[in-house]
């Protein structure tokens, strides 16, 4: 017994060393987002404020558009993950439960898409962008995306799961086919369709290469791009704490979303990774 | 009779042509996208590597001298040697911390689910916004590290500032930044492990150790193996970090890794073609190294 608690003592010493290692940087950033410029270079350094710098948080918001990038943000993760979800379920549907030719050949060849990686794409398609026009705009951000093998690979797994009797009694009822989708496979694959989205606003939210090279004008900057230019600007300088404030306005949604759906986040992780 | 024949001959026929155009009407959306932003693209980066073009002046044919000019330029050996540092030391430190917490966290203790999020909470946060935290970690004359680091007589060290440790500052974020992913995954694939395995070891009296060894690594090795491949792929490709915290490619271009000479060529001196040559090379590697991995660990990975 006695043997059994110095085990756990030393389990939860070790984690909660690491642990601390990894909320360390996050602590460190809310402190300095609340200095004044000159309590950032004191020394010794204070991680609580002597008073709180809240207007900090007002400053950043005027040395740069965040506002505006963060509306950019956000529509283009919305349209893209509404865009993956439309048709990865239409494809999934017609590879898992309808019969044609050449359907096992051509998933293959979606499937093939899963190895190619982005760099070989990135600049055939910057010209494929500049010679439409598409430069610095949102389609640039948006039509790429609207479909990744990755989705309907998930949502084709799920569909085959569900009896098949079930869309026969419905064709029987008189349900046309994209009625059947609508209302009644998309509801019962819920789960598939909720990882489905998470990762495509999280790959389109956290996107940076493409971003950087296809948007130029400061109107269009998506959130991590805008902060890049933030710290190419101030972090010459030394305005630690606007930086830090900053990088907390941008991490703060996506943290926010996480803490109050963990458990939906890394089960859909867990989920796919070892399937995908 | 066979009139009769004929007729469902061709209704079936009939049918069967209907159901592929329906099939591939609801294929239309999403291979639309794969054709015009995956496939064409592929074989638009092999042609336009056979090129000279800066996008602007009509393009001129050259044949495979942009392959012989990368082969020749010193900055792509530079490039190769430091991504090829940041996966090998990156990599096997993800690996084996990530699977030591997992292990850990694996040992039926209390805080599961805190811990876990503990270590979550780097993976879903955003690349630039932590990258610029550790910028500010990491300054030579005010940052947190050198401050913690003098209290046990050590440093104060140049990190990102320094040549010699530019590139393994990056590293030591980008571990900190991916670990919880992996422990993720590492933990959901000991906690499908079939507990009466164990059981039945301990009654045959298999000491802890020989348990982990014939019982916990083979059965884990499916979850390994995926954690391999994917960590490969994503560290041949690392971008994000090492542009926002070493603008430029670092000090002495000592953090220049691939994909930043390939941006750098197309985007800040504008050599398309060259750049569409790095960017073939980079993948045709990557596809490789992904086929060895398949065809030399897959053997050796234990299915149920």
């Amino acid at each position: 017994m006695r043997k059994s608690y110095i085990k756990q003592f030393v389990i939860h010493f070790v984690l909660i060393v690491l642990g601390a290692a990894m909320i360390l940087p996050f602590a460190w950033m809310i402190s300095t987002s609340l200095k004044g410029y000159h309590e950032i270079f004191r020394y010794p350094p204070k991680w609580i404020p002597d008073s709180p710098q809240w207007s900090n948080y007002l400053e950043v918001w005027k040395l740069a558009p965040f506002g505006r990038f963060y509306v950019n943000s956000v529509f283009v993760a919305l349209v893209t993950t509404v865009g993956q979800v439309i048709t990865g379920v239409l494809a999934a549907y017609a590879f898992s439960r309808m019969e044609f030719w050449g359907r096992d050949k051509v998933f293959m060849l979606f499937l093939a898409t899963l190895m190619v990686p982005t760099q070989v794409t990135l600049i055939p398609t910057y010209i494929v962008m500049s010679q439409m026009g598409w430069i610095d705009s949102y389609q640039a951000l948006i039509i790429p995306f609207v479909s990744t093998a990755f989705s309907v690979f998930l949502l084709r797994q799920f569909f085959l799961t569900i009896p098949k009797e079930l869309e026969e009694a419905s064709i029987m009822d008189g349900c046309s086919k994209l009625r059947f989708i609508c209302s009644v496979l998309m509801p019962l694959a819920k789960p598939a369709i909720a990882s489905v989205s998470l990762f495509g606003f999280l790959g389109s939210w956290n996107s940076y290469l493409w971003p950087l090279i296809v948007i130029n004008s400061n109107q269009m900057r998506t959130l991590p791009i805008g902060l890049r230019y933030f710290v190419s600007q101030q972090g010459g300088g030394s305005e630690w704490h606007y930086l830090m404030a900053a990088s907390l306005i941008v991490m703060l949604p996506v943290l926010i979303v996480f803490f109050a759906a963990q458990k939906q986040f890394i089960e859909g992780i867990a989920r796919s990774g070892i399937k995908g | 009779m066979q009139d009769i024949n004929a007729a469902n001959e061709t209704s079936r026929r009939r049918a069967a042509i209907k159901r592929t155009v329906v099939g591939y009407s609801f294929l239309t959306p999403a291979s639309t996208i794969m054709i015009l932003f995956i496939f064409v693209p592929v074989f638009m980066a092999f042609y336009l590597s056979l090129f000279e073009w800066d996008l602007i002046s009509p393009k001129t044919f050259v044949g495979l001298r942009n392959y012989a000019r990368i082969f020749q330029s010193t900055d792509f050996f530079i490039a190769v040697r430091n991504t090829f540092y940041f996966v090998l030391v990156q990599l096997p430190l993800d690996f084996g911390i990530s699977l030591g917490v997992a292990l850990l966290l694996n040992q039926k203790i209390r805080g599961l689910s805190f811990y876990r999020t503990v270590f979550f909470t780097p993976v879903i946060t955003s690349t630039v916004a932590v990258s610029a935290v550790w910028l500010w970690l990491y300054d030579p004359f005010d940052g947190l590290f050198n401050y913690l680091l003098e209290f046990i007589g050590l440093g104060p060290y140049g990190w990102l500032n320094d040549p010699k440790m530019a590139m393994l500052s990056v590293i030591i974020m980008s571990v900190w930044k991916g670990l919880g992913y992996n422990v993720v995954l590492f933990l959901a694939g000991l906690q499908s492990i079939d507990a009466s395995l164990y059981e039945a070891a301990s009654i045959d009296g298999a000491k802890p150790f020989q348990q982990f060894r014939y019982i916990t690594l083979p059965q884990l090795s499916p979850t390994m193996y995926f954690v391999l491949i994917m960590g490969v792929i994503n560290s041949f490709k690392v971008f994000t970090q090492i542009d926002v915290m070493t603008p430029g490619g670092g000090p002495l271009k000592s953090t220049m890794v691939i994909v930043y000479l390939i941006y750098q060529q197309a985007f800040n001196s504008f050599r398309f073609g060259e750049a569409s040559a790095l960017s073939v090379l980079l993948s045709a590697f990557i596809l490789v190294l992904t086929l060895l991995q398949r065809f030399f660990l897959e053997k050796r990975v234990h299915y149920n």
